[in-house]
């Protein structure tokens, strides 16, 4: 029940340019806890264990921002959302960051008035189906049954990609992944549509993952990236800079087993000005030196998050294609630090 | 101490309006009234400041923006170019449909499961309190989802179907497929139809009237009046000369023979499902979305009709029957004729009440994915637009009123039987 | 002629009943096979059972208890000896590993004693009500007490906070005592709750920020020093427990790789393996769970130490912040010097590009550096006291009510509704009853609004409106919010329920409370809402069933009751399929809950019927 006066100040610091009356930021250290938004379970993403203990490629970047804000990892609330209910909660102010693999869009940035601050994951919408269907390409699905997740962009994707083609189907509209998955296993629905990301890690928890295939239509450009509420940029710079922080360590090498090493120091300016043994950058943050090494020490950098989480050695088995880094012929892409 | 005089006749002082009875109840009333304007102002006010902050204003153009999304369950014709307004006719109309086919099965099968209750087969009975006291206490929203796990697992895919080494096939002579999507089952259709009359235009309230739909209602209804006359006639007759002529194969008659010449007339025929591409083509489809809401509630609703039932039976004194007996009516007229009537007047009110139940319970359709009210209108419509406030009042808007028009109906009937009343 | 008696004249000795018509086979006659159509019914019955529970048993036992995954119980029903791909069977082993958090959902799992003792005392408190002919008086004092305790065991704080809220009560109580004779009845009435108002409002926050500043002074020196001594033991622990965690990762992978191809043709094998591995990976969820633990410990006390040895620097640069703001805020212009929240900001920036107002945009962006001083200075502010507060810490650790989840959720939200709704319940009910005609209408207004809209509706309004009917900054979470819209919709529910409590009860008693001269308030007080409360228990209890069954909604709106939870639990890679597990055990537990209710409440009925006649 934290009050901050500032809460209804977005509109208001969007006009008194320069003058930003930072809220999140300064609440979130008064706090001394992030509360993070993200999904109430999709596998690889965001799921709780056992014990509760949240985990997943996009928890680890709530994880990230809590460490470079607080020092300390674990200092995250996870709000479970739903595709209902997390612009709501982001809105309302409940959660500082929404990190649920939510589509960049035009009307959900200017509109809704969030700020998207970065893409983490660069997705489209997909089709899986089971391999005796016979179908090779997603203009076969005339008069298919597809099932798909309520409440995402992917219903609208979808309803535009049939009716440019001309062709009908029947959709099938789920609340939640996994029973989305269930249906499309049991064989009520032909086909299953979602982002390509979440279909291939559906497709590892089959029995038989062999027997279904990705279809090689994607219908949509899906930029999945965390989003801030929309004015508050000093905050909204603390959660990009500090995906930025990932990438680039990336891009330089930095990783988890060689972090202490590298911040005693390297040749490598950038590397240093990243780490904070050079320059004022985590100053201008406001945050502390070595805010991006805490953010690192979590998971890695955004490489070791992807394979850990997500990538070809896990379960879920993603490879990096779109998400490579841009040296590597990939999107991924960090301004520099500098 | 106490000398009786005559009350004065006091002037008006402020304080009466506390302490003297006359004044008081006013002034309380008007302190509420006070007290609620200044609530309902105070959270106005809050609601306009917190708008005004997010950059948003209260207005319901939305609804008239296209929808950009399909919806699989549609009475109306509606594609993804429609608008929201259109969206949540749809919706609305499907919750509608629940609703009604809910209330049906709940009745039938309450008053069934309510009669078996007291039924003097002990094995019967138990199973049937088992029933009850099963099915009331578990939430409805996991019956909803029980149901629907069930179907998918029970009921073959439309694959199966497929093929000589089909592990499915279609039950009653091939007119009917049991599917994991959803049930197939044969559809009506006219091969002479009259055509339907197209209504409204391309507006977001368009709609088409079948005629062939309102002949067949138009000449039921007719035959079932000439068959009414029938009767009263022979009621006359009975009156006045103590014999009645038999009539049953008369009224009969009248019903059947129109209705026939006309379903003949209009080339009725019917249209069985069948397997074509992914799916079966053709036929009716209840979609198993609408299936295990509308079987969840109606068996959740039922345990509580069944226990209405029993208690509206067993309030009806056992004197009253065998007052009956006594009086020479025959054991079939008995309930007819004296138990009914009574036990309604106790059954009726709580039944209705359950309806109102069924009916907003039919909002969990979200659930399972049904597209009613709350997951058009409510649901991808609002999330989709991001107008909470207004989506969520026109939803509330649309709950009261069938709300309120449901208890009209109740009180109505209240009404009437309580004119009946000494 | 001979003497031929017709009638008898002494008494038949008694027969014993027909063999058809006693023991076993007379029961089974009347009872079952009573006529044809009643014998056809019974053999199709048993029939229909018998296949039924055969097919439900087999699925049920299925030996699936150990397994930590679906896969693995697939694996272990194939080896079962079942046909090849033959799954059919249950896999028990998702609710061995999570019945805990379906249960308690997040809530810190060395805290589990205080729901517990949350809802135990809630038994006790209710015995008095409940069980008035069974327990002791007495009881009834701390069935006036327990609703300030039960916040405070689940919710957690410093252990002054409900003494604080209790006293707020007694002060009223003093105040309405004293001030009788000073203004009346009505006046006294009125100055009571003020007072009560008064201080939970103003006074109590002050009060409990002096508590936490005095004994976070005292306590901080020593604090400090437990800290950094904890923290250097949770280190070691920490090692030496992931140390261990390494180890059996290693033992249990290396098994794993070294059995794999060892029991293909040997089912009885692989199931030996699988319950023998499912142990050591029970130990390594063990230890995993510790170690979670521990790393949380750590980092609570590690970010407090940090926080304290902050202190001291906050508490210099407060003064200067605050005298800065206040500085800031002398020298602006008159123009705008009211400003002093966000909205007016706002206001005023709309005026001023409509050149309403005589200020300029550079007054406006001065006030914008005011705000955004006085921010500074307030966020300051909070986190001196947030600092203060955690180290006065007396009593018991707090727990976020996001924390909340799976049965505690349901029956924390059924409880709290419940009973917060009983006293707005029976103000309805006594206004719906009421001559005024103003109150009257309000009260049905309202009544039939609750009960004319679904609770979905309700819980999103919960979810996506209420903040915005509050005022700017207010923010409850999640929680809270569906706390709010569902005790509302518990109260409609309610106050029908009393209405039809007052509503039995004879008019002669409302005339007897006339002619004895008491007013409203006291006749309804002694004479009416004693009985009407006492008939109406049945209709409270089953009002409550329906609450507790509702509850199971809030998953539609993202918590995670036990069917948000079971959601959560299939997303997981390894439970990712299982359904019918997880629904049967939660409709379980709830059947448990509300038969035994429901049948308490049937033999309250009873108890209450037979007291009448």
């Amino acid at each position: 029940m934290t009050k901050s006066i500032l809460f209804g100040a977005l509109t208001v610091t969007a006009l008194a340019a320069g003058a930003a009356a930072a809220g999140t930021l300064d609440d979130v250290k008064a706090r001394g806890k992030l509360n993070c938004g993200v999904s109430t379970g999709l596998v690889g993403f965001a799921a709780p264990d056992a014990n509760g203990k949240w985990g997943g490629f996009d928890v680890s970047l709530c994880r990230s921002v809590a460490a470079a804000v607080l020092g300390d990892a674990d200092a995250v609330e996870f709000v479970p959302t739903t595709g209902k209910t997390r612009f709501t909660a982001l809105a309302s102010g409940e959660i500082d960051m929404l990190a649920r693999n939510t589509t960049w869009t035009f009307s959900r940035d200017v509109d809704l008035k969030f700020t998207f601050v970065g893409v983490n994951y660069y997705d489209g919408q997909g089709f899986i189906a089971p391999k005796d269907l016979g179908v090779s390409s997603a203009k076969d699905l005339d008069g298919a049954t597809v099932c798909i997740q309520t409440g995402t962009t992917t219903e609208l994707n979808l309803a535009d990609f049939f009716r440019v083609n001309n062709i009908s189907y029947e959709p099938v509209p789920i609340e939640t992944n996994a029973e989305a998955i269930q249906q499309f296993l049991a064989g009520a629905c032909d086909v299953y549509t979602t982002d390509a990301s979440g279909l291939a890690a559906s497709r590892a928890t089959f029995e038989n993952p062999g027997d279904y295939a990705l279809l090689p239509e994607i219908i949509s450009k899906e930029p999945l990236g965390p989003l801030v509420r929309h004015g508050d940029d000093e905050w909204g710079d603390v959660v990009r800079w500090t995906l930025y922080a990932l990438l680039t360590a990336e891009e330089l090498g930095v990783t988890s087993a060689n972090l202490s090493e590298m911040a005693a120091g390297t040749d490598n300016p950038e590397i240093n000005r990243l780490l904070g043994t050079e320059g004022t950058l985590g100053e201008m943050l406001g945050l502390d030196a070595g805010w991006a090494q805490a953010a690192i020490a979590v998971g890695g950098n955004y490489g070791e998050v992807f394979a850990k989480n997500i990538g070809e050695e896990t379960p879920i088995g993603l490879a990096r294609g779109l998400n490579a880094q841009w040296t590597e012929g990939g999107l991924m892409y960090s301004p520099p630090f500098r | 101490m106490s000398t009786i005089t005559d009350p004065q006749k006091e002037s008006f002082r402020l304080s009466m309006l506390l302490y003297d009875s006359r004044y008081r109840s006013a002034t309380i009333q008007f302190v509420a009234f006070l007290g609620f304007i200044i609530l309902v102002g105070w959270l106005i006010f809050n609601t306009k400041q917190n708008l005004d902050a997010l950059g948003k204003g209260v207005e319901f153009k939305y609804l008239f923006e296209p929808a950009s999304y399909d919806i699989n369950q549609r009475l109306l014709d509606y594609n993804s170019r429609d608008t929201h307004f259109r969206a949540a006719i749809i919706g609305l109309l499907n919750t509608l449909v629940v609703a009604a086919l809910g209330c049906v099965a709940a009745t039938i099968l309450g008053v069934v499961i309510g009669v078996l209750r007291l039924s003097n087969n002990w094995l019967v009975s138990r199973i049937m309190a088992f029933y009850v006291e099963v099915f009331r206490n578990i939430p409805v929203l996991l019956w909803i989802l029980f149901i629907f796990a069930i179907m998918t697992d029970l009921f073959a895919a439309p694959k199966a179907f497929r093929g000589d080494s089909a592990t499915s096939h279609m039950q009653l002579f091939d007119s009917v497929a049991f599917t994991n999507r959803g049930i197939y089952i044969p559809e009506p259709l006219f091969s002479r139809g009259l055509g339907d009359i197209h209504l409204f235009g391309n507006s977001s309230i368009r709609f088409d009237v079948s005629l062939d739909l309102w002949a067949f209602v138009l000449v039921l209804g007719l035959s079932f009046w000439a068959a009414f006359k029938v009767k009263k006639r022979a009621d006359q007759i009975q009156d006045q000369t103590g014999n009645r002529p038999k009539t049953w194969y008369l009224r009969l008659g009248i019903i059947v023979v129109p209705t026939l010449l006309l379903l003949v007339a209009l080339g009725f025929h019917l249209g069985y499902p069948a397997l074509k591409g992914f799916n079966f083509q053709g036929g009716t489809f209840l979609r198993k979305s609408l299936i295990a809401l509308w079987l969840a509630l109606s068996l959740y609703t039922a345990a509580f009709i069944a226990e209405i039932v029993r208690a509206g039976i067993m309030a009806i004194s056992t004197g009253q029957t065998e007052a009956a007996e006594a009086l020479g009516i025959r054991s079939g007229k008995i309930m007819s004729l004296v138990i009914l009537p009574q036990a309604l007047r106790v059954i009726i009110p709580p039944l209705i009440s359950n309806y109102l139940n069924l009916t907003k319970n039919s909002s969990l359709a979200i659930a399972v994915g049904y597209m009613d009210i709350t997951g058009t209108l409510g649901g991808i419509t609002m999330n989709q637009t991001g107008r909470e406030l207004e989506s969520i009042l026109l939803m509330m808007l649309v709950y009261l009123s069938i709300s309120l028009s449901i208890s009209a109906v109740m009180n109505w009937y209240n009404e009437s039987v309580k004119l009946e009343e000494r | 002629m001979s003497d031929v008696a017709f009638t008898r004249t002494e008494m038949l000795s008694e027969q014993a009943p027909p063999a058809s018509s006693v023991g076993i086979v007379g029961w089974l006659h009347s009872r079952l096979f009573s006529s044809w159509f009643n014998g056809f019914l019974t053999v199709i019955v048993v029939i229909a059972l018998f296949f039924v529970l055969y097919e439900l048993l087999h699925w049920a036992l299925s030996p699936t208890w150990n397994g930590t995954s679906l896969a693995e119980c697939r694996q272990i029903l194939v080896a079962m000896g079942q046909e090849q791909g033959n799954t059919f069977g249950a896999c028990w082993g998702v609710i061995r590993e999570r019945w805990v958090q379906l249960i308690f959902g997040f809530y810190p799992s060395d805290l589990y004693w205080r729901p517990i003792a949350a809802f135990v005392l809630l038994g006790v408190a209710l015995g008095p009500i409940l069980f008035a002919d069974r327990v002791p008086k007495q009881l009834i004092w701390f069935t006036a007490v327990y609703p300030f305790l039960f916040p405070w065991l689940l919710w957690g704080g410093a252990f002054w906070v409900p003494i604080l809220v209790i006293l707020g009560i007694v002060f009223a109580y003093l105040a309405n005592k004293f001030l009788a004779g000073i203004f009346g009845n009505l006046g006294a009435f009125i100055s009571a709750v003020v007072v009560a108002i008064v201080w939970w409002l103003i006074l109590m926050p002050m009060v409990g920020n002096g508590l936490n500043t005095i004994i976070g002074s005292v306590r901080m020196e020593s604090t400090s020093v437990r800290l950094d001594a904890e923290i250097v033991r949770l280190s070691a622990e920490e090692e030496a427990l992931n140390q261990q965690i390494e180890e059996l990762t290693d033992t249990i992978e290396s098994e794993q790789a070294a059995n794999e191809s060892r029991y293909v043709d040997d089912p009885d094998g692989l199931l030996e393996f699988i319950r023998e591995i499912g142990a050591k990976k029970e130990a390594l969820a063990e230890l995993h769970k510790q170690s979670g633990n521990l790393s949380e410990e750590l980092s609570g006390a590690d970010s407090l130490n940090r926080r304290i040895q902050k202190l001291p620097e906050l508490e210099a640069q407060y003064p200067d912040a605050l005298a800065f703001a206040e500085k800031l805020r002398s020298e602006l212009p008159k123009s705008v010097a009211h400003v002093s929240i966000d909205t007016e900001l706002e206001a005023l920036l709309e005026e001023v590009r409509e050149g309403k107002s005589n200020a300029t945009l550079e007054d406006t962006s001065k006030v914008v550096e005011v705000l955004e001083a006085e921010t500074k200075a307030k966020s300051l502010k909070g986190e001196i006291a947030g600092t203060y507060r955690d180290v006065a810490l007396i009593g018991l650790q707090p727990v976020e009510s996001r924390d909340f989840g799976g049965f505690m959720l349901s029956i924390t939200i059924g409880v709290v509704a419940i009973a917060c709704s009983l006293p707005l319940g029976i103000v309805m009910a006594l206004g719906r009853q009421s001559d005024l005609m103003i109150v009257k209408y309000l009260c049905i207004g309202f009544i039939e609004f609750i009960r004319g809209v679904p609770l979905i509706t309700l819980l999103i309004v919960a979810s996506t409106l209420l903040n915005i009917f509050l005022p700017p900054g207010t923010n409850f979470d999640i929680i809270l919010r569906v706390l709010i819209m569902v005790t509302l919709f518990a109260s409609a529910y309610m106050a029908e329920v009393i209405r039809g409590g007052l509503a039995a009860l004879p008019k002669g008693q409302y005339e007897g409370a006339d002619s004895l001269g008491l007013d409203y308030w006291q006749s309804q007080r002694l004479i009416i809402m004693p009985q009407a409360l006492k008939i109406s228990i049945p209709g409270i209890v089953s009002t409550f069933i329906g609450v507790f069954k509702d509850t199971t909604l809030v998953s539609i709106i993202g918590l995670l009751d036990p069917l948000g939870l079971s959601t959560a639990i299939r997303a997981s890679a390894a439970w990712n399929g299982v359904v019918w597990e997880l629904y049967g055990f939660i409709a379980l537990i709830f059947w448990i809950f509300c038969f035994s209710m429901s049948r308490y409440s049937m033999y309250l009925e009873r108890k209450l019927q037979t007291g009448h006649r």
